[in-house]
């Protein structure tokens, strides 16, 4: 398994040898963007043999015939036909896009916030790398039983209700905490609330506080350092921030089942049903059309911002 | 208004961020102490409140092969996927995001192909492995399919992290090493791994985390001996019992323990560092 990693590092032992005689100094060097290949190949071959190739199966697959008895080749648009002519898809879509949406405002709101007052409030690396640390600890446990957690705690007799009755603000248990939309989003902010934290944390730690010192020495108010310093010299952060949460709302399997108590269903819910059932050649339709939903987001937020300019330099 | 100095005065800002951030960990940490205290449910008790009792029933549930699950055995599995995931991600993604450090022929693309892997929904990556194995005739197995589920997801994530990592990271250190007469590995060896080691072993962290917490890309591909996560959603399907968050306290108090352990010995080697510059 290692020599792929052996093979990328080759490159740095090919390109000079150690200096013995200064005279007799040959070296011989590979072009840079061999090296580079060499570097990045391992890197290149995984995704390719384990992700381009396999979408590319599924796409393939979504034309195909199938019964119960197996699937065969051929070319049908049947199973897009289908899956466009039923409501329900355009009801899971829009459920799913809705719950993206608002999760999306809700986790960028708290996450910037909370990444500025980490970065720029708190004083002294040791007490940041802790409060950090206590962001980042929940999620070592599993996101299936930080999912579950919820239900004693927003349940009828639950912890919450208990103390809204406690404090005497509720005179009996709220319901509509449970089992409901409420459940779900409260869910994915919860599990997807870092996501947007890590990014937007590693942009800001790269202004210079100077920066911000200079404009409100120069008479901006607190509010339009923000608008037109911190916030546009975040925006990678930011960008990548909202695409992860975007797409893990859109991927998501396990909350909306655990924690809708059925009334709403998500995409990829619906398809793997299908994938039990074997129905291989509608689940891949499903499948082909979330991928390029996806992709048609994901290519917009990044139209907006050039990641891919900030990040690698 | 910002990093200010010790002893300036606070602006209204710190107030109103500091009550988020409090108000923040409350919301992260309430329900888990709710599953951390109802995983001491006495024996006949349920998955909710009332607690009926006090019991460690639960956690000795943990250790004994039940009829539902076998815990000990998926969690050794999940351990022994993650660590082999999060060797490979470092090496493969290190050397990547050193490649990436100038522009080469098929830059664009292979960029644009980890972004795409990265937000992929993860139960299709499994699905479209799954059926690849299926067509090729292949069983999916813990360290074929299920590892390269994983690592299409753990890649893109390193190489990320990479980038952030390698953007702070002034070249002119490795030229001054090769004027003074480094070559190539003794650069790579002495100055480029020490200086990027924190960012490597927070890569290295960060892969086995999501490693071991790994569901919707392994279900798919894992054969039929399961991981940890697969073993802790087949409970939840088939029984519930506050075995689950046993399970969940358990794993917080070792990753508790083990943080606090390196953060300790973190600041012990900066003691001892400042030590020897001051003597």
């Amino acid at each position: 398994m290692n020599s792929a990693g052996l093979i990328s590092i080759l490159p740095f032992a090919l390109r000079g040898r150690p200096v013995t005689e200064p005279g007799k100094r040959r070296r011989t060097r590979l072009p840079s963007w061999l090296v580079s290949w060499f570097q990045v190949g391992p890197l290149a071959l995984i995704l390719v043999v384990l992700f381009a190739l396999p979408t590319c199966l599924f796409l393939v697959v979504s034309f195909y015939d199938y019964d119960r008895m197996g699937i065969y080749p051929a070319f049908l648009l049947d199973n897009y036909r289908e899956l466009f002519t039923t409501r329900a898809t355009w009801r899971v879509y829009a459920s799913s896009l809705k719950f993206a949406v608002i999760v999306w405002a809700i986790t960028l709101f708290l996450g910037f916030n909370i990444s500025y007052f980490l970065i720029f409030h708190v004083r002294g690396a040791v007490v940041r790398t802790v409060l950090f640390l206590l962001c980042a600890i929940p999620f070592w446990t599993s996101g299936i039983i930080r999912t579950i957690a919820w239900i004693p705690f927003l349940g009828r007799n639950g912890a919450f209700n208990q103390i809204l009755m406690g404090l005497g603000i509720a005179s009996h248990p709220l319901t509509f905490l449970l089992f409901s939309d409420f459940s779900v989003i409260v869910t994915y902010v919860h599990l997807f609330t870092l996501l947007m934290i890590g990014p937007i944390a590693n942009s800001l730690s790269k202004i210079d506080p100077a920066l911000m010192e200079a404009a409100v020495d120069a008479g901006a108010s607190r509010w339009r350092t923000m608008v037109d310093i911190v916030i546009p010299l975040s925006k990678t952060g930011i960008t990548l921030g909202s695409i992860l949460v975007f797409t893990q709302v859109m991927g998501d399997y396990f909350v909306v089942r655990q924690m809708s108590g059925g009334q709403s269903a998500s995409i990829v819910s619906m398809l793997s049903t299908q994938i039990q059932a074997m129905e291989y050649p509608p689940a891949s339709a499903n499948a082909m059309v979330l991928v390029i939903f996806v992709a048609i987001l994901v290519a917009a937020m990044m139209k907006v911002v050039d990641v891919r300019k900030e990040l690698v330099k | 208004m910002a990093a200010g100095r010790i002893g300036e005065k606070r602006p209204w800002t710190f107030y109103a961020l500091a009550t988020l951030f409090g108000a923040f960990l409350l919301f992260l940490y309430g329900p888990m102490f709710v599953i951390y205290i109802l995983s001491f449910q006495g024996e006949n008790g349920g998955v909710t409140f009332p607690m009926v009792g006090f019991s460690l029933a639960w956690f000795r549930e943990i250790f004994q092969p039940g009829q539902m699950a076998n815990i000990p055995v998926s969690f050794s599995r999940s351990i022994g996927l993650a660590t082999v995931v999060s060797l490979l991600t470092v090496v493969i993604s290190v050397a990547a995001g050193l490649g990436f450090r100038r522009r080469f022929p098929g830059s664009g693309i292979l960029f644009y192909l980890a972004v795409a892997s990265l937000v992929m929904p993860s139960l299709l990556v499994g699905f479209g492995i799954g059926l690849s194995f299926q067509f090729l005739g292949i069983e999916p197995g813990l360290f074929t399919s299920a590892l390269g589920a994983q690592l299409t997801w753990t890649l893109p994530f390193g190489l990320f992290a990479m980038f952030a990592v390698v953007n702070r990271f002034n070249r002119s250190w490795e030229e001054a090493a090769a004027d003074l007469g480094a070559n190539a590995w003794q650069r790579l060896r002495h100055v480029t791994i020490p200086i990027l080691l924190p960012g490597i072993v927070g890569v290295a962290m960060g892969a086995f985390t999501l490693s071991y917490d790994e569901y919707a890309r392994t279900t798919l591909t894992i054969g039929t001996r399961n991981t940890l996560p697969l073993e802790i959603y087949a409970l939840i399907s088939s029984a519930t019992s506050p075995t689950l968050f046993a399970i969940g306290t358990l794993t917080t108090g070792v990753s508790f323990v083990a943080i606090t352990f390196s953060l300790l010995l973190v600041l012990r080697m900066q003691r001892r560092r400042a030590f020897a510059k001051a003597g």
